[in-house]
């Protein structure tokens, strides 16, 4: 249980994310806490909702502003295996009226029934991993599902009366060239509806998983830097012609579809993740589920442990490390004012450096604010300035 | 004590052909120690030894031997290091002893190190007799290596304990042949002292413990003591012997004996191995003969890798040549690694435990260049240099002409590697000199070689192209003329002296193109682009480029798992101060290594 209570969090948003560990299997390229087989299914699903009441005291004064059903593969489950953690949710939480529900979707799971199932329980967000229009590429990273299995889950989406979908893809894929990539952006602009919200990725091998095993052993070959770069260029030009600016890294939308769970991470909105290898952010520390099934199920609140406390010199380094991500970058009053000495004064040397190496930049918006945030050329190259704010 | 019942030896032998196995045997079975006190190896106390097998460090132990006439013996059994870096030290230690046990392998016969560490035993007049170990393997011929020793050595050798050091078969027979075989000492106790050093060893508390052998005279607390070469004068404190793993003292040592002397001494330089201890009041004639001042052969740079570290690296060399006199250092600088040591060495595998030590036993982070030989400068107004550091070169123009040093070299090879033994040694440079058949199966080859070509990788190389059947002895021959020229590494146009070194003419091409090659893997990609280039004279000879950083992200931060993301990013800020600045230009400290490798992976 989380013992720290802050006062001044009494009142405040709070963010949840629910943590479904079940795929119909793996994919390739994917080191996220997930099971390709579903032992454990009925078990977890009633400890999950049982630990979302056991947290409902501690949030008791806070207002939920956004929930994110993250996996894994949640659309996996079953209307009646996921009814239950809605029922606690519902039943002992207070949710803002305009509460951001996301639930994440793969092709090849999704059913209309599922869909008016999230819309009963007022799901209002789906996010859908389609990563490439090509099947070739699909199959290539292990994907379950085909082109046309996402368009057909996109349209039932549609159809049940979905509006804010995003959709995720990735570039720099095995074998893939300029041209194939074009294919995946050209679906994309043909797509009615219109994504409102992207998720632009370029592959990141992740030790230990197959496809960086292959890759190691030359199986597979991924497009050189100058390629993969070059496509993402071609990601920012084609989302924006179609409306979506980047707001983020990864991330871009047509304005006022920002993900709010998304923006919450980066913006410092304390969080409680549930469920197995879940992350928490409450009241000035960092949490961590364990990420050992039977332990989890055994007591599931209680294998949530401590990180780390955030001293004042840690919350500052976040600060840096997690705005940054955000396009806006940084607002230099907002940092005067939450930690009593300017950007400059704490970073001065740094910023200053990589604004000389052009990766840096600092710019006042229209009400004379002024925001610290990555050129073009340092968005590209994020970990090498923010290993200078650790 | 009466010396007729002191028996001073060693045992020599072939690396792995069991002599510190024989050595516990040894110990065990004169029983004054226990087995539980038995350490898997007694004599190899520190952990590095035991790990690479091998003995660095001279050292002694004194056991009690019943014999089967019924007396108690004193043995003193003196260990010596097994590798040809380290001739000069087991000259001493050999120089202490009246005999020694030559270990043969009954499988594997003579081999170059057997030959060249008895061949030392006979100079220093000791008498040796052989013991075959190993006999219970499958493959071992006990008459095949008794003849063997009989014509190679000459010595006498069909009665010679045929045992097995491993499984404790023909121990005694071993301790008897001790008692018979190896003479007592001589020397009047009553003459002046005259002691030989054959080690020293620093403790923080009782300063530097001398060991030594007393040749004539006594030495008891109080004497006043002074090192002949040295001159360093100062009052004995204790005396005693070795007990198995501890110090035991002692009334007095006295002529015949073996062990040791504490005396306040702060300085390890005041302690050379080989000198003679004698009495300030009453001193001996003459000292020993065979002292000599250690010559490095080998150098390289030794700097921290952090900086601030420069005090901690003097002190641990500090600490570390009191207890290894052949270890020799000099400050010096450098642009690329700042402050730091240039560093004489017996050899490379003296560099590599030396480097080792530093790191483990005083957790110092260490960069070091690439080890070179000493070589000779004659310039064109007449000077002579010795250069241990290649950015000391003089301008080519200012050099009449070099030398390098050569070694005669001994390789002992089964009759079918013979051919690519002899291409390897053309390969470095080596001139034949001449080949023997030892018996039906080997030959022993004679090659000059230039040190410089042997110090890197020639002993793998060896092992390599003889499936592990080679083995190898040298002796450093002389100096000779060479046409050597400095390679020069250019990083993103600016020389790192650091990465600077002497290469023959004709090899410098080659190396040049494989270092670049090599730093481009090693240097990480920056903001900018980066050629890398060697150069002979300011004349490139090769390039490579390591081009701009283009990407640096992270994969999805998901379900909000910040700590994992800044873990990520404190590993690569942790990665950024290990770095060197040369320029503008950020250089792992792997990259000054990896040139030392440069072989490895043709």
């Amino acid at each position: 249980m989380i013992a720290v209570k802050n006062d001044q969090e009494k009142n405040k948003s709070i963010e949840l994310y629910f943590h479904i560990p079940f795929c119909v299997r793996k994919c390739l390229y994917c080191d996220f806490l997930s099971f390709g087989d579903g032992r454990f299914r009925q078990d977890y699903l009633k400890a999950l909702a049982q630990e979302t009441e056991m947290h409902a005291e501690e949030c008791r004064e806070m207002t939920v502003s956004s929930v994110f059903f993250g996996g894994g593969t949640p659309s996996i489950l079953e209307p009646a295996e996921l009814e239950p953690v809605f029922g606690a949710l519902r039943r002992s939480y207070r949710l803002a009226e305009d509460c951001e529900i996301t639930v994440e979707c793969n092709p090849g799971t999704v059913t209309k029934e599922k869909l008016d199932f999230y819309r009963k329980m007022g799901v209002n967000r789906l996010s859908i991993g389609l990563q490439s229009a090509r099947d070739e590429e699909l199959r290539r990273i292990g994907r379950i599902h085909t082109r046309r299995q996402f368009l057909e889950t996109w349209e039932a989406a549609a159809a049940a009366g979905f509006t804010n979908c995003n959709l995720d893809i990735m570039s720099a894929l095995p074998g893939q060239s300029m041209e194939d990539y074009r294919e995946t952006l050209d679906f994309l602009v043909s797509l009615d509806p219109a994504p409102k919200h992207v998720s632009a990725y370029s592959l990141i091998l992740e030790e230990g998983t197959p496809l960086e095993k292959m890759v190691r052993e030359g199986t597979l070959t991924l497009p050189g830097e100058d390629a993969d770069r070059a496509m993402y260029e071609e990601t920012g030009k084609a989302l924006r012609n179609m409306g979506l600016e980047r707001y983020e890294v990864s991330n871009y939308a047509v304005p006022g579809y920002e993900c709010r769970h998304n923006l919450g991470y980066w913006t410092g909105v304390p969080y409680l993740g549930l469920g197995l290898g879940a992350s928490s952010y409450f009241g000035g520390c960092r949490y961590k589920h364990t990420d050992k099934m039977e332990a989890y199920l055994a007591d599931p609140a209680g294998t949530r442990l401590e990180e780390q406390i955030l001293s004042e010199a840690d919350r500052m380094s976040e600060r840096m490390i997690l705005g940054l991500r955000l396009i806006r970058g940084i607002c230099a009053e907002d940092f005067a004012e939450e930690f009593g000495r300017t950007l400059k004064e704490a970073y001065g040397e740094i910023i200053e450096r990589h604004t000389r190496e052009g990766l840096l930049t600092t710019e006042k918006d229209e009400n004379g604010r002024s925001f610290l945030r990555f050129t073009e050329k340092g968005l590209d190259l994020e970990n090498y300035v923010l290993s200078d704010f650790v | 004590m009466d010396q007729s019942k002191i028996r001073n030896f060693c045992i020599v032998a072939h690396i792995d052909h069991g002599k510190s196995t024989l050595a516990d045997r040894i110990i065990e079975s004169t029983g004054l120690l226990t087995s539980r006190e038995m350490q898997e190896q007694v004599l190899d106390n520190m952990d590095l030894e035991r790990e690479r097998g091998i003995t660095i460090k001279a050292q002694a132990v004194r056991t009690i031997y019943k014999a089967k006439d019924g007396e108690e013996y004193v043995f003193n059994l003196i260990d010596t290091p097994g590798h040809v870096d380290f001739n000069y030290e087991v000259s001493r230690s050999l120089a202490a002893c009246d005999g020694a046990i030559l270990v043969v392998d009954a499988a594997q016969g003579i081999e170059a190190q057997t030959l060249a560490n008895v061949y030392l035993a006979l100079d220093h007049d000791l008498d040796v007799f052989p013991v075959i170990n190993k006999i219970d393997l499958p493959s071992a011929e006990p008459q095949r290596v008794i003849d063997e020793i009989e014509d190679v050595i000459g010595i006498e050798a069909q009665d010679a304990p045929l045992i097995s050091a491993k499984n404790g078969i023909g121990i005694d027979e071993v301790l008897e042949a001790i008692v018979h075989k190896i003479p007592a000492p001589k020397g009047d106790p009553n003459a002046p002292l005259k002691a030989l050093i054959f080690d020293s060893l620093y403790d923080s508390y009782r300063g530097v413990i001398v060991f030594c052998r007393i040749m004539e005279g006594t030495v008891r607390r109080g004497t006043k003591i002074r090192m002949m070469a040295t001159g360093a004068v100062e009052d004995v404190v204790e005396v005693g012997y070795f007990g198995p793993g501890q110090m035991i003292p002692c009334e007095e040592l006295s002529a015949g004996m073996v062990g040791y002397i504490t005396a306040s001494i702060k300085n390890l330089g005041e302690t050379a191995v080989g000198d003679t201890v004698t009495e300030e009041e009453r001193p001996c004639a003459e000292a020993l003969p065979g002292y000599k001042k250690v010559q490095s052969m080998v150098y390289c740079g030794m700097y921290p890798a952090d900086g601030a570290k420069y005090p901690d690296l003097r002190d641990a060399l500090e600490k570390l040549k009191l207890n290894d006199a052949s270890l020799n250092y000099e400050p010096e600088t450098s642009v690329a690694l700042g402050f730091g040591f240039r560093c004489g060495f017996l050899g490379l595998l003296h560099l590599e435990i030396i480097q080792e030590r530093l790191e483990r036993e005083y957790n110092l982070d260490l960069v070091t260049t690439a080890p070179g030989v000493v070589y000779h400068v004659y310039c064109t107004n007449g000077e002579t240099m010795s250069l241990t550091n290649p950015s000391n070169l003089p301008d080519p123009t200012m050099i009449d002409y070099m030398e390098e040093p050569i070694v005669n070299a001994e390789i002992m090879v089964t009759k079918d590697f013979v051919g690519s033994i002899m291409e390897l040694c053309q390969e470095r440079r080596g001139k034949y000199v001449s080949m023997e058949y030892i018996e039906a199966g080997r030959a022993l080859l004679k090659y000059e070689l230039p040190l410089n070509e042997i110090i890197y990788d020639f002993f793998d190389a060896l092992k390599s192209r003889s499936r592990g059947y080679a083995s190898f002895d040298y002796e450093l021959k002389g100096y000779e003329r060479s046409s050597l020229v400095k390679l020069d590494i250019l990083i993103n146009h600016e020389e790192v002296d650091a990465l600077s070194f002497i290469v023959h003419a004709d090899s410098a091409y080659e190396r040049g193109r494989r270092m670049c090659e090599r730093l481009k893997e090693e240097i990480p990609r920056h903001l900018f682009e980066i050629p890398i280039q060697a150069a002979v004279g300011g004349k490139i000879i090769a390039r490579e480029t390591v081009k701009a950083m283009r990407k640096d992200v992270l994969a999805k931060c998901y379900g909000g798992d910040i700590t994992r993301k800044k873990k990520l990013l404190e590993k690569q800020k942790e990665g950024k101060k290990r770095m060197r600045q040369i320029g503008n230009v950020e250089i792992p400290q792997a990259a000054f290594m990896s040139v030392l490798k440069l072989d490895e992976d043709k």
